[in-house]
């Protein structure tokens, strides 16, 4: 059970603006964001040994190491699905507490916009592994095809088991455009919008609005976790990883868990959430902000209710039309905006937020962070982490 | 003897991308160029958006002297086990340039059995298509 | 209302394995078959080559009673491919036999469908290869 308690810390941060064309391939921006964490945290491309990324990133460890002139890696792993960014921080914890590596780069580097999209349909068609098929033999003849399509099924069963109408999910987006407006950084930088605008936002696939999920981005963020013990001679803060932990259960799918009994929840973030805390050895009310899965505006809610920040189905009423979680409330939400208000990067930049939420340079700085929550991965095999500003 | 590519058979293009397509304009214009660093010299190839010496991020193509000698090579002599648009038997060679870089390529002109380490050769310009040029190797006279 | 079909691009079909060839079988024959343990009993879909339950590998297929409610539905008014024209739904029945379904409505409108709504099974010969099972509302 404490496995990752208290054993690693993020010590260097970087990520880069948010656009639809960056004009740079992935493999630049990638030794860029590094290059700079790497500065962030006051090491060299010579002290890294250890990589970490996601499994699908164009950018493999060895363009990485034979651009950048990393001499010796001694650990390098990957993580999968939308869970990966938690996980990463995991797996990077994991290979400093084993002391297999010293200093280890979690990065990620997408031209999600300019380059390859990751619409399921718009994939090229090319060899597909075993599992592939189990998902979209069944799924694509019927034209069940985009990502967006896929959580719609598992949100309208949401709506029905809870009464829910899926206006009332508009206050995820609206609360993390308005902090993302604050962030120069993001795509949506001095861009909130109101409640009307997500009205007339159209709808997509019903019952999602155009509002209600992510935009492809180009960008790159990159993390550099070490122990506790060598965090301490370093320049920045330590954002000290409490916990961390990941989950998949026998019926858990990549958007398409639709064969198990119930549907409109995500017990894999439960699971994940249980840990996390007992880990810290803190509660859902010690937390004060989270940085939540807002690829799909309506597994926010579900993510607060998995995570025990309210009861099931409490989740869109626990928001409260924004107060609750807008800065200024009681538990605010994805500060730096979001998949939904900053920019998609999948997630890597939830992290990047809570470590700087820990350092107190956030540009929507809770008071006093001193426990940040993350989870990753809301609708597939998911994973979560607390920070902590003190060990 | 020359390669010859098999008609009807799709070619192998390189993939051109914001870090390499200096190299590949260059080679369209006949001419061999290598990537350097601005600030502390280094001559990299193949071609990456960061000094691996001194991670500065300012890259500029020179020209390469276009001689080296053959560090390895392989002759591909069964077609199951080649590409089946290209005719066997061709060589692919690793060159080692003055220079100092190293550069996968194919021997132009050059029959496999000559074909030995240390081999002195000096680039020429394949124009296989027209929206295709590559860069390979023929003997060279010390 | 039935699904529309963009004739100019193919169905994406991916590749049917040794694991779910007999679904794909017994619908060509119009028949809906689901993978049930031969050891323990339960129905399974999608099929896969262990029972997850008491993990034998010996299986067999059923024919389905055909009849089921929606548990869930989407409609897409954008189309994420060219072979399906939108506005067009996409619906996951619950069979009788307690396995979930994807799949689309016949001679449904959108609004028509609703959660829990009894559904019976229909097949739709697309084209000269393809078949495709489907559902319209009972009565």
């Amino acid at each position: 059970m404490n496995s990752t308690k208290n054993k690693a810390a993020i010590v260097g941060i970087a990520i880069t603006d948010f656009s639809k064309d960056c004009q740079r391939t992935e493999l630049y921006m990638a030794c860029r964001c590094i290059k700079a964490a790497l500065d962030d945290a006051g090491l060299r491309p010579e002290d890294v040994d250890g990589l970490v990324k996601q499994t699908n990133d164009a950018t493999d460890e060895h363009a990485v190491t034979s651009s950048m002139g990393m001499g010796n890696l001694t650990y390098f792993g990957e993580c999968r699905w939308g869970a990966a960014p938690s996980a990463m921080i995991m797996r990077a914890a994991m290979g400093v507490a084993a002391g297999v590596a010293n200093y280890i780069v979690v990065y990620r580097a997408v031209n999600g916009s300019s380059r390859r999209r990751m619409i399921p349909s718009m994939r090229a068609s090319g060899q597909m592994s075993t599992s592939d098929s189990l998902q979209w033999t069944f799924h694509a003849p019927f034209g069940h095809l985009s990502d967006a399509g896929q959580v719609a099924m598992i949100v309208r069963r949401y709506m029905h088991e809870f009464g829910l109408n899926n206006d009332q999910f508009g206050w995820v987006p609206i609360v993390c455009r308005e902090h993302g407006a604050r962030n120069p950084n993001g795509m949506f930088y001095e861009k909130p919008i109101t409640f009307k605008d997500y009205l007339k936002s159209k709808m997509v696939i019903e019952p999602l609005r155009r509002m209600d999920y992510y935009e492809e981005a180009d960008a790159a963020a990159a993390l550099v976790v070490t122990t506790t013990e060598r965090a301490k001679d370093l320049r920045q803060r330590p954002a000290y990883v409490l916990s961390a932990a990941q989950d998949m259960l026998a019926e858990t799918e990549e958007l398409t868990s639709y064969y198990r009994p119930l549907i409109s929840g995500i017990p894999e973030m439960g699971k994940v959430g249980s840990r996390i805390f007992a880990m810290a050895g803190v509660a859902p009310k010690d937390i004060n902000c989270v940085q939540l899965d807002d690829s799909y505006g309506p597994f926010v809610p579900m993510q607060l209710e998995e995570l025990g920040f309210c009861d099931r189905g409490e989740g869109v009423a626990f928001c409260n039309k924004g107060d609750r979680i807008k800065m200024g409330g009681e538990l605010p939400l994805n500060t730096s905006g979001g998949s939904l208000g900053e920019g998609y990067i999948h997630g890597m930049n939830h992290v990047v937020e809570a470590v700087r939420q820990i350092r107190g340079t956030s540009t929507a700085q809770v008071k006093d962070a001193d426990l940040v929550l993350v989870a990753s991965g809301a609708g597939g095999p998911a994973s979560g982490l607390i920070l902590g500003g003190s060990r | 003897m020359v390669m010859e590519y098999i008609p009807g058979i799709p070619l192998l293009r390189p993939h051109v991308d914001l870090d390499n397509q200096g190299f590949w304009e260059a080679v369209k214009q006949h001419k061999l160029v290598f990537q350097k660093c601005k600030d502390c010299g280094l001559l990299v190839h193949r071609p990456r958006p960061m000094c691996p010496r001194c991670n500065s991020m300012e890259r500029e193509w020179v020209p390469s002297t276009g001689k080296g000698v053959v560090y390895s090579w392989v002759n591909f002599v069964y077609a199951n086990a080649a590409y089946p648009g290209i005719k066997v038997p061709y060589t692919v060679v690793v060159v080692e340039m003055v220079e100092g870089v190293r550069i996968i390529s194919n021997l132009y002109d050059v029959k496999p059995e000559e074909v030995h380490v240390g081999m002195p050769v000096e680039v020429v310009f394949d124009d296989i298509a027209d929206d295709l040029t590559l860069p390979k190797f023929k003997r060279r006279e010390l | 209302m039935s699904m529309q079909y963009d004739t100019e691009h193919p169905v994406p079909m991916p590749p049917i394995l040794w694991d779910n060839m007999g679904f794909w079988e017994g619908i060509k024959r119009h028949e809906l078959v689901f993978q049930k343990c031969k050891e323990c009993g339960i129905w399974l879909h999608p099929p896969r080559p262990v029972c997850p339950n008491c993990r034998s590998f010996e299986k067999e297929w059923v024919p389905s009673t055909g009849k089921g409610t929606i548990y869930s539905w989407v409609t897409y008014l954008e189309s994420p491919h060219p072979s399906f024209k939108a506005p067009y739904s996409v619906v996951l029945v619950e069979l009788d036999e307690g396995v979930r379904l994807v799949s689309n409505m016949v001679d449904t409108k959108p609004e028509e469908i609703s959660i829990g709504m009894p559904v019976e099974l229909v097949f739709d010969d697309i084209t000269e290869g393809l078949t495709l099972p489907k559902f319209r509302k009972v009565g």
